[in-house]
């Protein structure tokens, strides 16, 4: 599997954010994405999620068919966990593994440190907590390709090094992960992608 | 259709549209401004006063192609929706857009003088007709779409959100009209005569059809400046953006 | 079909384990019925005569308070984006949601209904008619209103627009709901083709109203 992207441009509110942007992720590695706010880090990442259409240019996921749209080979991490408040912790676990058709969840609670937590009602969950539990998503579902935006935010030093390793073990294992990130997560990643940097 | 751009695709260009408008405006204008002054001449001196409604209706005269306009303007609408949502041209959204406070106006100008209208012959302002009521209907999905237009603020994603509506709206107009025919043969007893009468004398026919014609090319001398209007607006909005931007990378720059 | 399912009882549990929602919206339903009479007076024969229409405007306004939360949450959340990446695509989305909400909202208000028609005096023959129409009927209240919901997600005062949108989208559904049941209080309009119309009207929404639903999706998305 490989991610190759081809003179993609992002233009939002009749802005153009970035302009044929060109580079590829081979299986098995990771890209660091950097830059200041607002150079399109999240935009990059949306766009290769499909939420959000691209201006010009073309994406292709070898390995994957074409009748498929590449969202369903990635897991999104964004700003928000994607956590029920009502819900206890294995509860949305469970419901995203029977929805999107992933494993057991019980060793993604142990890895993330939920298994005391998991009939806590998420809502009574702490901000890091709650990361930790929007991030063991990426273990119950097998994807080949993570996109992470700022995926360490509000986590802690342990909590950084249980992602660093699951990243790791994801790639280890063929998979893909691109990374925006300010903070150093503790992984080395294959490829580092300076966006907005001849903006300067 | 990249290679050799047809007209449709030429207009996509916003500078084309600007400089064909221009060209085309003042003829136009010339021409509605001539056909208002024949219609009006028709209808104060040409046609009868009715020999049951008197003077009143003259208001026909306004009535009518108001009516005619509030659903032409809703068909501009849709299809320029169309436009915008599946070949993406630019232009589409600008024209729904220009198209909507125009149909709405002519739209509540024929609720008015219906009810003017109405007055006189009915007794009074208002009444659950099938016709007035659907009208009605149709304006306050003119007035939806605005809203939608208003309270999103991205050009773009405005304009495909309200692309989305008219379509939907546009959908549901013939079913709310046939409801509400429906809705009024249950509840009224057939009493009111409406003016169809099998066949229109010339003589008010004929101011009709110019008054029609008249209103026609007043509403697309109003949606052509108004649609030039949105791209000037469009313009100076991307140039704020532009000077932003400047302004950002100065700043990048010192630091 | 198994996500589609999983889905629509996520949603159905959501709401139900919330609970606010529902019983906001029996509260209400219940309020605006109970207070027509103080407005009207309490002739129990002008009562009996408009309740069709007064049952079926106010269980009207009591889904449209609701409507507004079938994507909201999950977009405030960041459910809304997990859920996209999905296996189902956005149509089928916008489909188990606005079904979701039905089972969740639109069934307990129809299911109020007849008791709420007793404080109007609704003539006997009609309650089972009242049932009918109205669960014929309301399938298409929350799907129409997904699309209402869709297009106005995310947007400052989205619930006071959406109203605005989808209230003359709902037009029909009112007037066929009503006539059907005056049909049989006071004839001597035919019952069925009234039924049918709006039978056709919920098949056709239940049909279409995810794809523009779907297509207002991608837009907050973005």
């Amino acid at each position: 599997m490989r991610l190759g992207v081809q003179d993609l441009t992002c233009v939002r509110g009749g802005r153009t954010v970035f302009e044929n942007l060109s580079f590829e992720v081979k299986k098995g590695s990771g890209l660091q994405l950097t830059g200041a706010n607002g150079v399109g880090k999240s935009s990059l990442l949306r766009i290769l999620a499909g939420f959000l259409p691209p201006a010009a240019g073309r994406i292709t996921l070898e390995g994957a068919d074409d009748e498929t749209p590449i969202g369903e080979f990635c897991h999104y991490v964004g700003h928000l966990n994607g956590v029920k408040r009502a819900f206890t912790v294995r509860e949305n676990l469970l419901f995203w593994s029977e929805y999107c058709g992933g494993g057991d969840i019980d060793p993604a609670l142990e890895t993330f440190n939920l298994l005391d937590l998991s009939d806590i009602p998420a809502g009574l969950l702490s901000a890091g907590q709650a990361r930790r539990l929007g991030l063991a998503r990426l273990q119950v579902i097998e994807r080949p390709l993570w996109l992470l935006d700022e995926p360490s935010v509000s986590l802690d030093e342990a909590s950084r090094n249980i992602l660093a390793s699951a990243i790791r073990n994801h790639t280890r294992n063929g998979g893909l992960a691109i990374a925006a990130t300010h903070l150093p997560l503790g992984v080395k990643f294959a490829h580092t992608l300076e966006l907005g940097a001849e903006a300067h | 259709m990249a290679d050799t751009p047809g007209f449709f695709g030429r207009l996509a260009n916003p500078t084309f549209f600007l400089k064909l408008s221009g060209a085309v405006l003042p003829w136009l204008t010339g021409l509605t401004v001539i056909l208002m002054l024949v219609g009006l001449y028709l209808v104060f001196f040409f046609a009868p006063p009715d020999y049951q409604q008197g003077e009143t209706v003259k208001i026909m005269f306004i009535h009518a192609p108001s009516a005619w306009l509030a659903m032409m303007g809703y068909s501009i609408v849709t299809i320029a929706s169309i436009g915008s949502l599946i070949w993406r041209h630019p232009m589409a959204d600008v024209a729904a857009k220009a198209a909507l406070p125009i149909g709405a106006c002519f739209t509540l100008l024929a609720l008015i003088t219906g009810s003017l209208w109405g007055k006189p012959m009915w007794g009074t302002y208002w009444v659950w007709d099938a016709r007035l009521t659907s009208v009605l209907i149709l304006f306050f999905l003119y007035l939806g779409l605005m809203a939608l237009w208003q309270a999103i603020e991205e050009p773009s994603r405005a304009g495909r959100a309200a692309a989305i509506l008219a379509i939907v709206g546009s959908v549901n107009l013939p079913i709310i009209k046939f409801s509400v025919d429906w809705w009024h043969t249950l509840h009224q007893p057939a009493s009111l005569t409406r003016l169809d009468a099998p066949a229109i004398h010339p003589s008010i026919l004929i101011p009709l059809l110019v008054m029609m014609v008249a209103f026609t090319a007043l509403f697309f001398v109003l949606h052509l400046t108004a649609m030039r209007t949105e791209v000037l607006r469009r313009r100076v909005q991307a140039l704020r953006l532009t000077q932003v931007d400047a302004a950002r990378a100065g700043e990048g720059a010192r630091a | 079909m198994h996500a589609f399912i999983r889905l629509v009882a996520r949603d159905v549990r959501l709401t139900l384990r919330e609970g606010g929602a529902v019983s906001t919206a029996l509260g209400f339903y219940l309020v605006v019925v109970a207070i027509l009479p103080l407005g009207l007076g309490p002739d129990l024969n002008l009562l009996s005569r408009i309740a069709p229409g007064v049952l079926w405007v106010a269980l009207l306004l009591a889904a449209l308070l609701s409507v507004e939360r079938i994507f909201h949450n999950d977009l405030e959340d960041g459910t809304l984006e997990v859920i996209a990446l999905g296996p189902l695509p956005l149509e089928l989305v916008a489909a188990a949601k606005a079904l979701a909400h039905w089972i969740s909202i639109g069934l307990p208000l129809v299911i109020a209904a007849p008791i709420l028609a007793l404080l109007l005096n609704l003539p006997a023959n009609a309650f089972w008619i009242l049932l009918l129409t109205m669960v014929t009927g309301t399938p298409a209240i929350s799907f129409l209103g997904s699309v209402g919901a869709a297009l106005t997600l995310g947007l400052r005062r989205g619930g006071l627009l959406l109203a605005l949108l989808v209230l003359p989208l709902y037009v029909p559904v009112l007037v066929f709901g009503i006539s059907a049941m005056n049909a049989v209080i006071t004839g001597p309009a035919s019952f069925l083709s009234s039924y049918l119309i709006l039978c056709a009207l919920t098949l056709a929404t239940v049909v279409l109203a995810p794809i523009a639903a779907a297509a207002a999706l991608r837009l907050s998305l973005a």
